[in-house]
């Protein structure tokens, strides 16, 4: 157990910076987890109108699109797994 | 041609106080003209880091105020004949002074001096306002610590906001030991997720407590905080110092240690 512990266990560092690019982002565009939960739902409910995804993996972020400069428009990123192209609509 | 300078963080106890007494008198020991001012106004602590608590007469507030001229709040530093501190005021809060204010004064300072250096209160309230109303450029310090890079971030934004172009980052109490392990972010991270440009690196090192405790600056002594923070005044004037190499200083060092463990 303390073995496969010590290969599994994610180095603090990285922990932080995930935890840091995340925190920014909101901070920085002023958009709180919650309303970053919302947009996310409100995607998959429209996107689910036309094709089945997967909602439980799917992510949304906002990210700069040149990491250099600060001054980068923000932009918003989707990752939605798509469980049946051709799911019949209607 | 005179530069103002406010050291800034937004996070408390990341080293802002430190950070400028030590900038203040490694520019000074280069024979440059220096003022250093302790903006923190309720909460003064620039005299105790640089030994000088027991000379104070007038202060930041009672310059403002009028009730003294400039010269007369000026104190001398002991070893440096260039290096001179504006006290702040211990007994008055933040709203004793205004950003205007703060702007007349430091135009006053700018004919006599080559460097004006504000050590800014932590936070973003009036006293962070006062801090960067009359200054140039700004050096943010933060440690490599979730929440210190959180409100740095914040403060950056904040100077950007406010104009500033040039604005520099001091990353302070780097444990290499540590970033090694993987338990600590290391330099490299902490400039990709502030995206800003890096004027130093100070390790963690017990000689600034040390130096704390017996009130001098240690920038230009031979350890390791001493000599990042002589390389920081170096490139506060423009030259380019190549950043120290503290991996190798760390293994070195371990190596040392480990001789000890052994007996």
């Amino acid at each position: 157990m303390g073995i496969k512990n010590f290969f599994i266990r994610r180095k603090s560092r990285e922990i932080a910076k995930d935890r840091l690019k995340i925190l920014l982002i909101s901070d920085r565009v002023n958009c709180s987890p919650e309303m970053m939960e919302m947009i996310k739902t409100d995607i998959a409910k429209v996107i689910s109108k036309y094709m089945k995804i997967d909602t439980q993996s799917m992510e949304i972020q906002i990210a700069k699109t040149d990491s250099k400069g600060r001054e980068k428009t923000p932009t918003l990123y989707a990752n939605i797994p798509i469980l049946d192209l051709h799911k019949n609509v209607n | 041609m005179s530069e103002v300078i406010v050291v800034t963080s937004g996070k408390g106890g990341v080293g802002k106080t430190t950070t400028s007494a030590n900038i203040g008198t490694g520019l000074a020991a280069m024979g440059k003209r220096v003022v250093l001012i302790d903006t923190d106004i309720g909460l003064r602590n620039l005299d105790v880091v640089m030994g000088l608590e027991n000379r104070i007469v007038y202060n930041l507030v009672d310059v403002v105020e009028g009730k003294c001229r400039i010269k007369q709040a000026l104190i001398k530093d002991k070893r440096h004949s260039t290096l001179y501190l504006m006290p702040s005021a211990q007994t008055k809060d933040k709203s004793a002074v205004n950003p205007e204010q703060m702007i007349k004064m430091i135009e006053q300072l700018r004919s006599q001096f080559d460097y004006v250096i504000l050590d800014c209160p932590a936070g973003i309230e009036q006293g962070f306002k006062n801090a960067i109303a009359g200054a140039d450029r700004a050096l943010v310090v933060t440690t490599p610590e979730v929440s210190a890079i959180r409100d740095a971030d914040r403060i950056i934004g904040l100077l950007e906001a406010g104009g500033f172009s040039k604005i520099d980052l001091i990353i302070n109490r780097l444990r290499y030991d540590m970033v090694k392990r993987g338990d600590m972010m290391s330099a490299s991270d902490v400039i990709d997720i502030l995206a800003i440009s890096l004027i130093g690196i100070v390790p963690d090192d017990e000689n600034v407590v040390i130096a704390t405790n017996q009130g001098e600056p240690l920038v230009g002594n031979g350890t390791l905080a001493g000599k990042a923070y002589q390389n920081i005044c170096y490139r506060v004037t423009g030259k380019e110092i190549p950043f120290l190499d503290f991996e190798r200083g760390v293994s070195f060092w371990t190596r040392v240690s480990g001789i000890f463990h052994k007996n």
